[in-house]
């Protein structure tokens, strides 16, 4: 589905991804993980093309998304959940969500609101609230909410569980792992490597912009190298 | 008492003026961030485009309330192009610059307009026409004086102030207008062309601006070239007292400079006039830069 090869992403003079290559399959899901400072933000919005690489290609469903726009990519289904939620804090929640449907047909709004409040209660009980007023936790389930609207065939989700309460975090792992089952690709960037592990099917770890390491979650898990580094133990 | 009503009433028609081009100010700030020293201009040029379209109109013999809903029209449409075309042509290629280059850029506009103007329309002032003939009513038998024009102002203002409020509450641009002003980023994420959306700011804000230009010729009835400075440094003025960024905030702080000004040169103190303007823009800067409806600054980490 997503097919990344060999690319290198710069701010400025800083060299953030250094020829790093991933893939991602249909119905996956797979979990970056690495230390802050690491790159997974950064390769994010280069998926998302917010960023550009300067060499290396992006194939996402066949097609190649390096010189596309961020309309265009987000048009072809690939949504991007960004780091520290970026919930439109002066508008509404369902204003919210209604923006994550810009580019779908209005036609299919009502039944994909439905959709976001059957999966997030707690927005429909909000939706006149502004997202400024929302719990962190409540600010995540929208964001998520919002790129759910956009029809997402992969999601690109960035620590959707920073700074939440642990029973939150359980909360919101259980609803990635229901998205996908109901038939979206997800590609979670977590520091949460313990959750993250046990719901992926794969598994990148990245430093200082290069894979180090990758394979199965399981094996990943039970490997020495990610216990001491990454799992504390 | 009647008299302090009376300059009231008088403020309220110049501060819708101010009110009008502050909101092109406001939301042009608002999405990219930029003073647009221009504004005024735009502003000038409305009210020479409403001048030969009422003048054009008139002569065809239309009757005055359609001249007057047709010169705006008219106005507004050339004056939303235009403001397209400087966003475009001028500000567009140095978006990712500083914002003191785009600030320079603004006011070399701002000349470009007002000497272009000078040049091809000359520097003297025009008479502007009476599109409607002006009638004065005595309000609840009161010495107090309310021009028919003043109410076609007022009116014209409501109106477009609660269009304006539709389209940026309820259109799916205006949405994408608050939320490219809110996170760029993240309304990229959405989808929304945030290029699109900056023209569509211009627009309306030029739009509004041609409106101010043209009741501003119905009121004063003389325009010329360099007729926007004044009423454009003004309306800035207004911006940053209702909190720049802020709509209601532009709406209110017009109309409250509008009158401020009016009751401080009606107490004898004319000369002062323009002076209170000023005045009021060093003591927001003091003591509330955010202004009356501003937020307060979120530094972006
Ligand atoms: N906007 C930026 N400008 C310059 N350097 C940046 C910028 N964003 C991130 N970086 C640098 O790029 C590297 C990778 O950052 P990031 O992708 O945010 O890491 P992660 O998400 O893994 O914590 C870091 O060294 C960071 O300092
Ligand atoms: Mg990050």
């Amino acid at each position: 589905m997503l097919t990344v090869q060999g690319i290198n992403v710069y701010y400025g003079a800083i060299h953030a991804l250094k020829d790093l290559s991933i893939n991602v399959k249909q119905g996956e899901i797979v979990t970056l993980i690495g230390a802050n400072g690491a790159g997974k933000s950064t390769l994010l919005k280069t998926l998302s093309g917010l960023l550009k690489p300067k060499t290396g290609s992006i194939e996402f469903l066949d097609k190649s998304i390096v010189n596309q726009s961020v309309q265009a990519i987000v048009k072809e289904g690939l949504i991007h959940c960004p780091e520290g939620r970026r919930v439109f804090a002066n508008m509404s929640v369902e204003e919210n969500l209604e923006l994550g449907a810009y580019l779908q047909d209005s036609s299919s709004l009502a039944a994909d609101f439905q959709r976001v409040y059957n999966t997030f209660p707690r927005l429909l009980e909000r939706k006149k609230q502004q997202a400024g007023t929302l719990s962190g936790g409540e600010q995540q389930m929208l964001a998520m909410g919002r790129a759910i609207m956009g029809h997402p065939k992969l999601l690109l989700l960035d620590e959707p569980s920073m700074g939440l309460a642990p029973l939150l975090v359980q909360d919101i792992f259980k609803i990635i792992k229901e998205v996908n089952d109901a038939g979206t690709t997800v590609l979670l960037v977590e520091q949460n490597a313990h959750q993250a592990l046990k719901i992926a099917d794969r598994a990148y770890v990245l430093e200082t912009g290069r894979v180090v390491l990758e394979g199965d979650a399981k094996e990943l898990a039970d490997s020495d190298e990610i216990k001491m580094a990454y799992l504390g133990h | 008492m009647e008299y302090f009503i009376q300059q009231l009433i008088n403020g309220i028609s110049v501060g819708s003026i101010y009110a009008l081009i502050a909101l092109g100010y406001t939301m042009v700030y608002g999405i990219i961030k930029l003073i647009n020293f221009a504004h005024g201009d735009v502003f000038m040029v409305g009210s020479f485009i409403g001048l030969y379209s009422a003048k054009y109109l008139a002569n065809a013999g239309l009757p005055p309330i359609v001249v007057l809903l047709l010169s705006l029209i008219i106005s507004m449409t050339i004056s939303a192009l235009l403001g397209i075309t400087i966003e475009r042509l001028a500000y567009k290629p140095l978006r990712k610059s500083t914002r003191i280059a785009a600030l320079i850029t603004a006011i070399g506009v701002s000349f470009l307009l007002e000497y272009t103007g000078v040049l091809i329309l000359g520097p003297q002032a025009q008479g502007f026409p009476d599109i409607m003939e002006k009638k004065q009513y005595h309000l609840f038998g009161s010495s107090i004086q309310v021009e028919s024009n003043q109410i076609m102002i007022l009116l014209t203002t409501i109106i477009l102030m609660l269009v304006l409020q539709y389209i940026v509450r309820y259109t799916k641009t205006g949405k994408a207008m608050r939320a490219v002003s809110f996170d760029v980023e993240a309304a990229r994420l959405m989808g929304i062309n945030v290029d699109r959306t900056i023209s569509a700011t211009f627009a309306i804000g030029s739009a509004l601006a041609a409106a101010a230009g043209v009741i501003f010729g119905m009121t004063y009835n003389s325009v010329d070239p360099l007729m926007g400075v004044m009423p454009g440094l003004k309306a800035f003025v207004a911006a940053v007292l209702g909190g720049i960024g802020s709509i209601p905030g532009a709406l209110v702080g017009g109309l409250l400079l509008g009158t401020v000004e009016t009751e401080i040169s009606s107490l004898g103190f004319s000369s002062w006039r323009d002076g209170v303007a000023f005045a009021v823009l060093i003591l927001i800067l003091i003591f509330k830069p955010s202004g009356l409806f501003g937020k307060n600054v979120r530094e972006k980490v």
